[in-house]
């Protein structure tokens, strides 16, 4: 029987103070592959599980299908993608594919390579002298939020007010009724509705008159599958802005933050950038952005590992534990730029799988090599460094590092 | 270079157009084509798509272009 | 010595003969290397040139798009093995272990692997599949003779037989806007494979996409003009059709007339062998060195009730290619059963068509996720009350979920309810064309991850 009550690993890991190294925890929830929880969740840790369930088309990913609201997930309007379930879910994420993607838009992130390499170039040469350096805000921060803003259209003056908005949403996504002031949801909750407004304010302006970017796309473009609702083009618009902002900044974060723990590879890095397509792919595994999935429900009585999850339960994944797990991964603690054998979770798998993965892959790859390429003698500040609050999308806060004589 | 998929285990998740997009295309939502051997100056663009498919289902030549068959070829 | 140290003495100096030299004997070349075979290794094969890939060939080279000697197979490492291509093996000696090949040669051999595949089944009447502009597609010399003549831009093409090769060369045609009628016996395309109720959503694919498609009908003659071409088909109804290209896809036949003096199990289904992939003889001893992969073995399957199962898929191929060489080089304790459950693919009309498990070993089925109509879903497949295989038509993301529900038995129809599930979930009766299978027999459920722990359990039957 895989189900035992192990309710305190979980909270331990949820825990501000284990933020820095989680890993051990996760080899201790591992244990038991499907654990059920005090709140009758239930957690998944070990990758044949995760993987078995990804796939299982008894899950959903609507919150509506939980027998018990989870206050954190509570926002007005339309849900986007991420929240639904086929066919709706297939079907938007299709319409919003169309223009970012194969097989209609296939040339689209190769051929922003030039795009990202300048939007890296110029944030580095405004540091390149400095003797101190903060990676996130200086630079890991900027750069993902920009290529988005621009992808989508969003006018580049606008780009402050966004980044608070997917700070607050970020920041409650998590949102804890037992330990948390009520306020880190209701400002979540606030931000969602405002990024919303402004974003249903920039669809609006693109009615009939197509351009270039997403938004524009999407309000002019008309498929196979019709064309988005204005509000289905704002929930897929401001997913796009939050999946992909965050996460892209931590992989760059743990990215560096690994790599300078890694003196030897950093120099390897350097003289051989080709590197840097496996070991994104390492990082990935290894320090994740996405620790936690949080918002899966059984639609119907589910069989993971011989335990029977009644419908309607929560499901909490755990990708990042499953990334680490012995019985899949050879040394699965050792981080290893040649890995071969590296089916990781870290974009997840199945029908959601990142819809920004081949993007966010490639403004990694892009950033770690030219950092690596420019900076001198790169030196961590402080190790461990701060980390954010979030234990589902866990990255350093700031990274300190000195180059130089400094 | 040669190249080829293993279309059994390729679930359609398209990384590889994205990023390899000359090499590997989507005929279709979720069915794969692929050039099985891609001009050499793709290879950067082929070995990122190799390592993003999330089956792994990319198999890439790990002899690069030697003459594998004049080994010891007798006939 | 000890059967160890026969063991040990026969990985470094031993001797192992491939026979067919294409994906399943490459493969399994490749896998003796990475087990450490030392020995002498040599790759017996009547195709000149380097092993390549089949897949392709009705696909991205009748498109036009990779040239047909572009399908060459990469290589997962060096097998430092001797090659002797462009003559056929002709006869195999269980008394001296040797191979015989066409020119008079032998070859000596410790074990052997047999993987000669299949070939295309040629028009039964010689002088009309000689005409010009009639086709097989089974190597890269068919394909690229076939792709010629589409880009000649032929006024009509016609493909006899609606398999999935047939379906695939169709689907090609209609791409490149040549007119296409496909006659089918059965009364739907792919029904001997899938069925038919696919049988029937694949006969609106075809048809949507301009196909001209005959069920029910049989191609009685190919008639030629006085300089040999071909021109018109007649039917068995009657009627006739006018066409410059015809292709001939009427299945396979299996490479084994070589082995009809040796005193092996062999037939029109291939070469028996038990899960190890060894081969077995007339009188079902199973042999010690004789080794089968690929198109050409018939392995039993205890999912499907220990049955001998012959497949023309790709990833049975590699994998049985695997285990066979893994056995090769093995001692009875450490041997691996071959127990997948078999995968396919086939690419037509834009949709991504993939199956998991044996479709014809069943008696019902039910469309269990997503809309036929839409051309994206699930079918599950059911003999008696479990589940023994899936379809899906650009749903693939899901078909690993059926594996396993084969693999443990499942019960048919599936109980539960997914969001996407169609509103009238009811089986049909398959219907196949051929015999249906209906004896009983145990019910298993196959256990473990590796290769190297993977065996079946017996378990108690549903219903
Ligand atoms: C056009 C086409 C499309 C296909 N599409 C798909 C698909 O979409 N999905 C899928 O799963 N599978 C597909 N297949 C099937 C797949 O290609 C086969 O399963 C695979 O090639 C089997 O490999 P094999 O090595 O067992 O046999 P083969 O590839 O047939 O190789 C056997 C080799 O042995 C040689 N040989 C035969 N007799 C002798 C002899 N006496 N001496 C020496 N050599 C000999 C043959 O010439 C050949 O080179 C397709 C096949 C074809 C032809
Ligand atoms: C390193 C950076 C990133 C990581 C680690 C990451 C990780 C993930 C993960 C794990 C999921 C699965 C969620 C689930 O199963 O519920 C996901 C989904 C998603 N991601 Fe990303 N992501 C990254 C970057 C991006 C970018 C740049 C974008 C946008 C351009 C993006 C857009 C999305 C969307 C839209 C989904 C929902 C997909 C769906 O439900 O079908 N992501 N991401
Ligand atoms: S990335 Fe992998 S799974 Fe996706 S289409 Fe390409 S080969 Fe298939």
């Amino acid at each position: 029987m895989a189900t035992t009550k192990t309710p305190d690993t979980l909270l331990r890991i949820l825990d501000y103070s284990t933020r820095a190294d989680p890993y051990p925890l996760y080899a201790e929830l591992r244990e038991t592959p499907v654990a059920l929880q005090g709140d009758g969740s239930y957690v998944i840790s070990t990758y044949r599980e995760l993987t078995d369930i990804l796939h299982n088309p008894h899950l959903s990913s609507d919150v509506r299908n939980l027998s018990h609201p989870v206050e954190a997930f509570e926002r007005s309007g339309t849900p986007a993608f991420i929240n639904l379930d086929p066919p709706e879910h297939d079907r938007l994420r299709r319409m919003a594919m169309r223009h970012f993607g194969p097989p209609h838009t296939p040339g689209l992130v190769a051929g922003l390579e030039p795009d990202l390499t300048a939007t890296v170039g110029s944030l580095i040469d405004d540091f390149v002298g400095k003797e101190q350096i903060d990676i996130v805000d200086d630079f890991a921060y900027p750069f993902p939020v920009t290529v988005i803003c621009h992808l989508l259209g969003v006018p580049r003056e606008d780009e402050p007010r966004f980044h608070l908005w997917v700070n607050a949403i970020i920041d409650s996504i998590d949102y804890n009724p037992k330990t948390d002031p009520k306020e880190k949801l209701t400002n979540g909750q606030q931000a969602t509705t405002d990024l919303r407004e402004f974003l249903g304010g920039l669809v609006e302006q693109r009615h009939g008159r197509p351009g270039d970017d997403l938004l524009s796309r999407l309000a002019n473009d008309d498929g196979p599958d019709g064309r988005m609702t204005d509000d289905e083009i704002v929930a897929t618009a401001n997913l796009l802005l939050i999946a992909g902002h965050e996460t892209t900044v931590n992989l760059i974060a743990n990215g560096m933050l690994t790599l300078l723990r890694h003196p030897q590879v950093l120099r390897r890095l350097r003289d051989e950038p080709g590197l840097v397509v496996r070991l994104v792919e390492e990082l990935l595994r290894y320090e994740p952005p996405v620790h936690i999935i949080p918002w899966r429900a059984s639609y119907s009585d589910i069989t993971v590992a011989d335990t029977t999850i009644p419908k309607g339960s929560r499901i909490i994944l755990m990708p990042a534990s499953g990334s680490r797990d012995p019985n899949r991964f050879h040394d699965p603690d050792r981080f290893d730029p040649d890995r071969r054998d590296n089916q990781h979770l870290g974009f997840g798998s199945g029908i959601h799988l990142c819809f920004g993965g081949p993007l966010a892959r490639r403004e990694t790859q892009i950033a770690l090599n030219e950092l690596v390429r420019r900076l001198d003698r790169p030196r961590l500040v402080a190790d461990p460094p701060p980390y954010r609050r979030s234990p589902v999308l866990r990255g350093p806060i700031h990274l300190h590092i000195e180059q130089g004589d400094g | 270079m040669r190249i080829v998929v293993d279309l059994s285990r390729c679930e359609g998740y398209a990384q590889c157009a994205f990023l390899a997009p000359d090499a590997f295309r989507m005929h279709g939502e979720e069915a794969l084509m692929y050039d099985p051997n891609p001009d050499d100056a793709r290879r950067d663009q082929v070995l990122r798509a190799a390592a993003a498919c999330p089956v792994q289902a990319i198999l890439v030549d790990r002899l690069e272009g030697r003459d594998v068959l004049a080994e010891r070829s007798k006939s | 010595m000890t059967g160890a140290d026969i063991l040990r003495a026969f990985k470094r100096d031993g001797r192992i003969v491939v026979v067919g030299a294409s994906l399943a004997g490459l493969r399994a070349a490749e896998a003796l290397r990475d087990e450490g075979f030392t020995g002498s290794l040599t790759m017996i094969g009547d195709e000149l040139g380097e092993p390549y890939d089949r897949p392709p060939l009705s696909k991205q080279v009748l498109t036009g798009w990779v040239p047909a000697d572009g399908t060459k197979l990469p290589r997962r490492r060096d097998i430092d093995a001797e090659w002797l291509l462009g003559v056929p093996a002709s006869g195999l000696d269980l008394a001296t272990d040797h191979v015989r090949l066409a020119d008079g040669r032998e070859v000596p051999f410790d074990r052997v692997l047999i993987a000669t595949g299949v070939r295309a089944r040629p028009w039964f009447v010689e002088s009309e599949a000689a005409l010009d502009g009639v086709f097989v597609v089974r190597t890269r010399e068919h394909a690229e003779g076939l792709q010629r003549a589409l880009a000649a831009g032929p006024s009509r093409v016609l493909v006899i037989g609606a398999g999935f090769t047939g379906s695939e060369i169709a689907s090609i045609c209609r791409e490149r806007n040549i007119p296409v009628t496909v006659a089918e016996l059965a009364p739907g395309p792919l029904v001997g494979a899938l069925g038919a109720m696919i049988g029937e959503i694949a006969a609106d694919m075809q048809r949507a996409h301009g196909v001209d498609l005959r069920c029910g009908v049989k191609v009685t003659r190919l008639e030629g003009d006085e300089q040999g071409r071909f021109r018109r088909a007649h039917f068995d109804d009657g009627t006739t059709i006018d066409a410059d290209v015809a292709v001939v896809a009427l299945g396979g036949i299996r490479n084994t007339e070589w082995l009809r003096d040796s005193g092996l199990a062999v037939g029109v289904w291939g070469i028996a062998c038990d899960t190890g992939c060894r081969a077995l003889d007339l009188n079902g001893l199973i042999t010690d060195n004789i080794f089968v992969a690929g198109d050409v073995a018939r392995c039993p399957n205890p999912i499907y009730e220990y049955r001998l199962i012959s497949l023309e898929h790709w990833a049975n191929a590699v994998e049985q290619a695997e285990v066979a060489a893994h056995n090769m080089v093995s001692g009875q304790a450490d041997r691996w059963p071959h127990l997948s459950i078999p995968l396919f693919w086939s690419i037509q009309f834009g949709v991504n068509i993939k199956s998991v498990g044996v479709p014809t070993f069943a008696d019902e089925v039910v469309v269990v996720q997503g809309s036929v109509t839409d051309r994206r879903f699930v079918a599950a497949y059911g003999y008696r009350g479990r589940v023994t295989a899936a379809v899906s038509f650009n749903n693939a993301k899901w078909l690993d979920h059926y594996r396993q529900l084969i693999e443990t038995a499942a019960p048919f129809p599936p109980p539960c309810p997914t969001p996407d599930q169609p509103a009238d979930m009811k089986p049909v009766p398959v219907d196949f064309p051929g015999p249906t299978l209906l004896a009983q027999g145990a019910t298993v459920v196959v256990t473990g991850h590796d290769p190297s722990e993977r065996r079946v359990t017996s378990v108690q039957r549903h219903r």
